[in-house]
C-alpha cells in the first residue's frame, strides 16, 4: 500500500524502544497462533479408536460393546487409556472422514473400522500397516474361516484387518400380507420372474401396502449397490462384474443391463417405494423402523442383521416379527445353477499406517476378539460369525431366528472384487441405478456406466 | 511527493514505514500461512491426480482433470444448473425482492416495517443448516407446502422430487434475501428527498421517479449487491445437501455438491479441485460482467 498523496508526511521520531516493543509484541502474536496448530498425536499411553455410530440415535449398542471392551482393556493394561472417537455420518462421509484423519499422523487414529469393500482401496492409498507378523503370534487367528481371513488379504498377499463378522443377503416377506395376496408363506420364488409376479399379486390385491423394496440410487450408498444390485447381478452369471482372467471391469454385458431392467421394472411398475422415498438417504432406516414393523411393506431385498433392529431394546420393538417375517433365498434370474444368490461383507479391525500405537491396538483387537466378546459382538450385531468356536457357541446359534436360514446361504455367498476401484465402480452403479428408478432408459444408464469406468481405470 | 529531503532524514523515514509494517506483520504471516499456503496448494493440486483413496502416489498430468471436466456431461450439467440457481435465486429473487421490499417499506408506517423486517431477518440469521431442514419439511411430500394446496383442493406433489433445482432455489431466496434488502434500505435512505420531490413537482409518475431518479441514483448499491449475492450463492452447499443432496438423479446437482462428490464420494481431490478452480472462474466472470454493466468503480 502506497501512503496516500494527501496524507501528511510521517514525522520521523526516534523508535528504538517503540520498534523492541512492537517487535516482541509481534513476535509473541506469531508464536501464539502458531502454537494452536501443532497439535499432538495424543499422549504415549491413550488408543484412539475411530468407528463409525449410527445416525439413527436409538442404536446405540455398538457404543455400549465398545465401552464395555474399553473397561475390560483398562483393567488389564494399568495405567493405558482408550479413548473411543465416535463419527456419527452416512456411510460414504464416515469413511471420506476416516481417510482424512489417516493422511496425517496428527490426526491418525490408532485402530479404524473398516468395510471390507472399502479396505483394499485404503490400503492401495498406503494407509494401512499389515497385520501378518501380530497375526502369526495370535493363537486365535486360526479359529476365522478362510474366506473371512482373505477379507482383508490385499493383492500384495499381506492381510491388513481383523473381521468381527459377515452378513449374507437374502428376501425377507411378511406372511399376513403374503395370506391376503393368495401367496403361500413358505414361498421360495426360483426366478426374477416368479419374483416380480409375486410382486404384482400384492400389488393387485393388497392395496396401499409397497410390494418389494430394491435399495436404489446413490443416496443409499453400497446399500444400493450390494443388496440390490449385485443380488440380482450375480444371478445372471459368473464373474458379472470383475473379471479376474483378464483383468477388466465388465462393461455392456447383458446381465448388466438385465439387472438395470429388474430395477427399472420394480419402479416403473410402482411395485417399489414412491422413487422420492428409495432415493431418500434415510430409506434403511425407515424400513426397518416404519414399514417393515408396521406392515407396509411385503418384501424386502436385505440382509441377515434386519432382525437387530427389532429385538428387545432395539430401535424399535417388535416381538412378533419372529413369527410374522418368512425369509427366502434371492433367486438367480433364470433359476441356473446354483439356484440362489447372495452377497456378503462385513468390517473389520484395521491399524493405520500412521497409527501412533499400533502394538496396543493390536492388543485392543485381541480383547475385542476374546471369544466371549466376539460372541457377544455376533449376536448385538446380528452378525454372521466368521470363527469356527463362534459359530459353534450355542449363545450364538440361539440368539436370532433366521440366524439359521441365514447362515445356510454361506455357500452360495460371492465377495465384492477386493480392488481399490471398487468404492468408484460401486458409486457408478447407484448412478445408473437412479437413472432408471426416475425413469432414464437401460441402455443410457448402461453407456453412461461404461464411460464412468473408462474414465475410472485409466 | 514531497521534496527530496536530506539524507539521515530518509532513512529515518524508511525506518518509520517499516516500523509500520510491523503492528500488522503477524496478521499478514498468518494469512499468508493460513489463506495463501492452502490456496497456492489447491491450485498445484488441480494439476495431479491425488485421490483420497486408492493410490498413494501422485502424479503431475497437466491440464488433464480440466480436459475431463469439459467432456464430461455431469460436469456441464452442474455448470447448467448453477447458473439456473444463481440467476433464479440471486439475481431475480434475492436481489429483485430485497429492492421491492425496501423500496415498499420506505412507505410502510412504523409497526409494518418492523414487523416485516424481524420476519425477513429471522430467515437471514438461522443457520444454514436449520434454514434447510425447514424448507424440506416445507417441501416434502408430506410437508407443509402440500398440506395447504391440499386445503385449497389444488393439486399437490413431491417438490423436491420434481422440481428440486426451483426448490432449493426458493429456499435461497428465502434465507437470503434480508441481506439485499438491508443493503438496499441504506441506499435509499440515502436519496435527497428534495430530488423526489421536485420530480413529483414535475409530473413524473411513481413508476418513473424510480426508473429515472431512484434507480441510477442507487447504482452502486445494485452493483455491490448482485455481487456480493452472487458469489454468495455460487458457493452454496450446505442448504442443497441437506435437502436434496444433489438429487433426484443429479438434477440439483450445483457445482459445490458436484465438486464435494468427486473430491470426497469418489475420492478425486485431484479433479474435485480442478472443479474448485473452475467454479472460481464462473464467479469471477459474473464479476466482470457486473463491473462492465454498472460502472462501479471497486
Amino acid at each position: 500500500m502506497p501512503v496516500r498523496p494527501t496524507a501528511p508526511a510521517p514525522r520521523p521520531r526516534p523508535i528504538r524502544h517503540g520498534r523492541r516493543c512492537s517487535l516482541i509484541l509481534a513476535a509473541s502474536l506469531v508464536a501464539g497462533a502458531l502454537a494452536g496448530c501443532g497439535g499432538s498425536g495424543g499422549d504415549a499411553d491413550t488408543v484412539k479408536i475411530a468407528y463409525n455410530r449410527s445416525t439413527d440415535n436409538n442404536i446405540r449398542f455398538k457404543d455400549a460393546f465398545l465401552e464395555a471392551v474399553r473397561k475390560q482393556f483398562e483393567q488389564a493394561h494399568p495405567g493405558k487409556k482408550v479413548e473411543l472417537v465416535p463419527i456419527q455420518a452416512a456411510d460414504n462421509d464416515y469413511a471420506a472422514k476416516v481417510q482424512q484423519m489417516m493422511r496425517s499422523p496428527k490426526t491418525a487414529p490408532d485402530l479404524v473400522y473398516e468395510d471390507t469393500f472399502r479396505i483394499s482401496s485404503d490400503i492401495a492409498a498406503g494407509y494401512l500397516r499389515p497385520l501378518d507378523d501380530q497375526l502369526s503370534r495370535w493363537d486365535l487367528w486360526g479359529q476365522f474361516v478362510d474366506t473371512a481371513k482373505a477379507a482383508a488379504r490385499a493383492e500384495d498377499g499381506r492381510t491388513y484387518g481383523v473381521p468381527d463378522g459377515t452378513d449374507t443377503r437374502g428376501l425377507w416377506f411378511n406372511k399376513e400380507i403374503f395370506a391376503k395376496a393368495g401367496l403361500p408363506a413358505n414361498w421360495q420364488p426360483r426366478t426374477w420372474a416368479e419374483l416380480l409376479d409375486a410382486a404384482r399379486s400384492v400389488r393387485r390385491k393388497v392395496p396401499g401396502v409397497i410390494p418389494l423394496n430394491v435399495y436404489t440410487g446413490k443416496a443409499a450408498g453400497e446399500a444400493a449397490a450390494m443388496q440390490g444390485f449385485e443380488m440380482l447381478l450375480y444371478g445372471t452369471g459368473a464373474d458379472p462384474l470383475y473379471d479376474p482372467a483378464a483383468k477388466k471391469w465388465a462393461t455392456g454385458s447383458r446381465g448388466f443391463r438385465d439387472a438395470l431392467d429388474f430395477v427399472r421394472t420394480v419402479y416403473t411398475e410402482k411395485l417399489g417405494p414412491d422413487p422420492s422415498d428409495a432415493l431418500d438417504p434415510n430409506v434403511g432406516t425407515r424400513l426397518a423402523t416404519d414399514w417393515m414393523p408396521n406392515g407396509k411393506l411385503a418384501i424386502a431385498l436385505d440382509g441377515s442383521w434386519l432382525g437387530q433392529n427389532w429385538i428387545h431394546k432395539g430401535p424399535k420393538e417388535w416381538p412378533a416379527w419372529s413369527t410374522a417375517l418368512g425369509q427366502a433365498a434371492m433367486p438367480t434370474q433364470y433359476s441356473q445353477p446354483p439356484g440362489k444368490v447372495s452377497l456378503s461383507g462385513g468390517w473389520t479391525w484395521a491399524i493405520p499406517a500412521k497409527a501412533a500405537h499400533p502394538d496396543l491396538a493390536f492388543d485392543f483387537v485381541k480383547t475385542l476378539q476374546t471369544k466371549e466378546n466376539a460372541v457377544k459382538w455376533d449376536v448385538a450385531d446380528a452378525q454372521i460369525a466368521v470363527r469356527q468356536d463362534v459359530a459353534a457357541d450355542p449363545a450364538y446359534l440361539r440368539s436370532m431366528p433366521g440366524i439359521t436360514f441365514f447362515t445356510g446361504l454361506v455357500p452360495f455367498t460371492h465377495y465384492r472384487p477386493a480392488l481399490p476401484a471398487y468404492p468408484q465402480v460401486s458409486a457408478a452403479i447407484g448412478e445408473a441405478m437412479e437413472s432408471v428408478t426416475t425413469g432414464g432408459s437401460t441402455a443410457s444408464a448402461a453407456r453412461a456406466y461404461d464411460d464412468q469406468l473408462a474414465s475410472l481405470t485409466r | 511527493m514531497s521534496p527530496a529531503p536530506s539524507a539521515p532524514a530518509t532513512t529515518g523515514l524508511r525506518r518509520a514505514r517499516a516500523v509500520r509494517w510491523l503492528p500488522i506483520a503477524p496478521a499478514t504471516l498468518l494469512l499468508l500461512l493460513f489463506l495463501a499456503g492452502p490456496i497456492g496448494y489447491c491450485g498445484y493440486l488441480a494439476f495431479t491426480d491425488m485421490r483420497l483413496t486408492g493410490s498413494a502416489t501422485v502424479d503431475f498430468v497437466g491440464f488433464a482433470n480440466f480436459r475431463r471436466a469439459f467432456a464430461d456431461p455431469a460436469f456441464r450439467n452442474a455448470v447448467v444448473l448453477t447458473l439456473v440457481f444463481t440467476v433464479l435465486s440471486a439475481l431475480l429473487g434475492q436481489n429483485t425482492l430485497g429492492l421491492a421490499l425496501a423500496a415498499l417499506m420506505r412507505r410502510a408506517s412504523r409497526p409494518v416495517r418492523t414487523v416485516t423486517g424481524a420476519l425477513v431477518i429471522t430467515a437471514w440469521v438461522l443457520p444454514e443448516i436449520v434454514a434447510a431442514f425447514l424448507l424440506y419439511a416445507f417441501f416434502r411430500r408430506e410437508g407443509t407446502l402440500n398440506a395447504l394446496l391440499d386445503q385449497l383442493h389444488l393439486p399437490t406433489q413431491n417438490w423436491l422430487f420434481t422440481l428440486p433445482i426451483l426448490a432449493v432455489s426458493f429456499a435461497n431466496v428465502w434465507r437470503g434475501t434480508a441481506f439485499s434488502m438491508l443493503i438496499y434500505s441504506a441506499a435509499l435512505a440515502e436519496i435527497p428527498r428534495d430530488v423526489e420531490e421536485a420530480a413529483e413537482v414535475d409530473g413524473a409518475s411513481g413508476a418513473r421517479r424510480f426508473w429515472h431518479i431512484t434507480l441510477p441514483m442507487i447504482r452502486r448499491s445494485i452493483g455491490t449487491n448482485l455481487m456480493l449475492n452472487t458469489l454468495q450463492t455460487l458457493s452454496v452447499f450446505g442448504l442443497i445437501w441437506a435437502m436434496t443432496r444433489g438429487g433426484p438423479g443429479n438434477r440439483s446437482q450445483t457445482l459445490p455438491v458436484y465438486m464435494y462428490d468427486q473430491a470426497f464420494l469418489k475420492s478425486l481431490i485431484g479433479y474435485g479441485t480442478a472443479v474448485a478452480l473452475l467454479l472460481l472462474l464462473v464467479g469471477s466472470l459474473f464479476s466482470v460482467v457486473y463491473l462492465r454493466l454498472l460502472k462501479v468503480e471497486v
